[in-house]
């Protein structure tokens, strides 16, 4: 038995007071994350990138054709609108929603530190995207939705928010940061918890403002977190699709499609998996370069708070 | 000692959580106070409407809500859109009031989102427990070089293995099955086993050696001491994994191809297509989100504070 023999070994080497050894019990427990890792994780990444070099379809076995998807990838205008529309997606999204977690992140720390106001900024959290879709679709509806009679009502024009191609990214965006929103604002708040409060005081007797206190003191000692967060979401925003496939199909035209909806629909709508898969390494290439680079920009790793 | 969230969480994580120190808040109340509450309304009023307007337009009924787009309260107020939901109404009443005229098959995936999310949240928390114990209380050759390499797996976005994943779920012959669309997170996440070891970590070696001194077994130690010990970031990872789990779509939809193993989410998705384009049924849709909604709601209601609490320790996502 792997386990007595492991557990006596164990003991035997506490007693002579070296350094113990659970070699065989170690293996045992990290076996099914072990194989859940590797089989479900580094398996199916290198798989990926192979399957990426092949012609696939699913039904025959795949068949290796070099460069081809990538030479398609190059030449694929639908692509590159994706990667247009996904990057505009990911500015617009994480511009508001960092901004605005920020904000709602320093109010609860100065107003008030009680529970029930981050338990209800995080409640939009709680739903599903295609849940926080479906509401939105609806209260945003062009002739029916609450959102566009409150608009009619202070005299703006109704808006085709998710029928019009120039409305339809910034209006999927909004509906993400109002599922989000809490959840960043959290990640900050706990941040800000660690600036103790003697800084402000100091701050405060040399008369400094709130809000010069906030850009000389919150923002630079916040930045450690604050890069984290972004790293986190904008890594997340990259992902959409929920709200796409639920919402707009990619629509009107092409002006939703964004990158990861174009894969599902390359994949699963016309059974090109190695195009998919080809698509997916781009994907996962584009988002290596961007953790690096806020890596890199942001200073991650160095904090002010020493 | 783990025995409650907060101070656990306050010291074990990366992000150290000052709690004995609240800062002193100026209570007088000025222009700028005033203005922030407004903002703080504001943003309380945008977080919750959605949930009262699904509310009220489920109580609608559906004909109704085209003359009465503007009315706060419920227009011609009437269960059917929770009925159509339930199936409790025949397919020509359906039809009637603008819903689709197919069953909709509500508890079956009510069924297959409970057997999932239990599924992944019993299996992954409980691996991943495990391995956690092994990376934190074990001693053995390789394990900093095991655990860094674990770590690195955070690193790739769920897009990336999302298809490979399908392709071998199929191959496995699993697709349209509920195990099919746990099994890939059923054994672990790179973060689930980050999460927990932390709190291991933190578990004082006395009480160990003591334990080992009464002849238990290491195995007894996970059970009996390193697990009781820390069931408060084990409920936590348990909660975040059941409502994310939940809440997946994009890996459910493609697994799931008919009602054996549709969740939730993915039912919602063709529920929604199956109500006509020109004039959708609202009040039946609003009514379907909600209930698909609500389980969590629930759950957010009971363990709201532990929940609320524990998001700055998790992150690292």
């Amino acid at each position: 038995m792997v386990t007595t023999t492991s557990i006596r070994s164990a003991k035997s080497g506490q007693a002579r007071n070296g350094p113990r050894d659970d070699t065989r019990l170690a293996l045992l427990f990290i076996l099914p994350a072990l194989i859940g890792f590797g089989v479900f994780l580094v398996w199916p990444t290198l798989r990926g990138i192979y399957l990426s070099f092949t012609k696939f379809n699913l039904l025959t076995p795949p068949q290796f054709n070099g460069l081809d998807n990538y030479v398609r990838m190059v030449q694929d205008p639908v692509f590159w609108n994706a990667l247009k529309v996904t990057l505009y997606y990911v500015i617009l999204n994480i511009g508001f929603q960092t901004v605005l977690a920020l904000v709602i992140a320093v109010m609860m720390q100065r107003l008030t530190q009680r529970t029930w106001l981050r338990g209800i900024v995080l409640t939009p959290f709680l739903v599903s995207n295609v849940v926080a879709a479906m509401v939105f679709l609806w209260i945003l509806d062009y002739q029916l939705g609450i959102g566009n009679t409150i608009l009619a009502a202070v005299g703006v024009d109704r808006i085709p928010f998710l029928s019009s191609s120039s409305w339809v990214i910034p209006t999927i965006a909004f509906i993400n940061v109002w599922r989000h929103v809490g959840y960043t604002a959290l990640l900050i708040f706990a941040g800000l918890q660690t600036i103790p409060e003697t800084v402000y005081e100091a701050g405060r007797i040399d008369g400094a403002s709130e809000v010069r206190m906030f850009r000389s003191i919150t923002v630079p000692l916040l930045r450690p977190i604050l890069s984290l967060v972004l790293i986190i979401t904008v890594v997340g925003s990259f992902q959409v699709f929920d709200t796409v496939a639920i919402a707009t199909r990619g629509g009107p035209v092409d002006s939703s499609r964004v990158l990861q909806f174009y894969i599902y629909d390359v994949a699963f709508g016309r059974f090109q998996f190695g195009y998919a898969s080809a698509m997916s390494v781009a994907l996962l290439a584009v988002l290596v370069a961007v953790t690096f680079l806020q890596y890199r920009l942001t200073r991650a790793e160095t904090s002010d708070l020493a | 000692m783990a025995t409650d969230t907060t101070p656990t969480v306050a010291t074990a994580g990366p992000v150290a959580v000052r709690r004995d120190a609240p800062p002193a808040e100026p209570r007088r109340l000025n222009f700028g106070r005033a203005l922030a509450w407004t903002f703080m309304i504001l943003v309380i009023l945008v977080s919750l409407f959605p949930f009262y307007w699904m509310l009220r337009t489920a109580l609608s009924s559906n004909n109704a809500l085209y003359a009465g787009s503007g009315s706060l309260l419920p227009v011609q107020t009437s269960a059917g859109g929770f009925e159509r939901v339930f199936g409790l109404q025949t397919g020509q009443e359906a039809i009637d009031a603008g819903g689709a005229g197919q069953a909709i098959n509500f508890w079956r995936y009510l069924f297959n989102s409970v057997v999932v999310s239990t599924l992944i949240t019993a299996g992954q928390v409980f691996f991943s427990a495990m391995a956690a114990y092994a990376f934190a209380r074990l001693q053995w050759k390789h394990r900093e070089k095991v655990f860094a390499f674990f770590l690195a797996g955070l690193m790739i976005p769920a897009i990336f293995t999302l298809l490979p994943n399908f392709v071998l779920i199929k191959q496995l012959g699993l697709v349209d099955t509920l195990l099919g669309i746990a099994l890939p997170t059923m054994f672990m996440t790179p973060f689930a086993v980050f999460f927990l070891r932390q709190f291991f970590l933190g578990i004082s070696r006395e009480v160990e050696e003591a334990a080992l001194m009464d002849g238990a077994s290491k195995v007894r130690v996970f059970f009996r001491l390193i697990i009781p010990m820390s069931l408060a970031p084990i409920t936590t990872l348990a909660i975040l994994t059941y409502i994310a789990s939940w809440n997946e779509y994009f890996w459910a939809l493609m697994v799931s191809y008919t009602d054996r193993s549709r969740v939730l989410t993915v039912a919602l998705g063709v529920f929604k297509s199956q109500t006509p384009q020109t004039g959708p049924d609202w009040s039946g849709l609003m009514a379907a989100t909600l209930v698909a909604a609500l389980p969590m709601l629930v759950l957010f209601m009971l363990f709201a504070k532990r929940i609320v609490n524990s998001i700055g320790f998790s992150g690292i996502k």
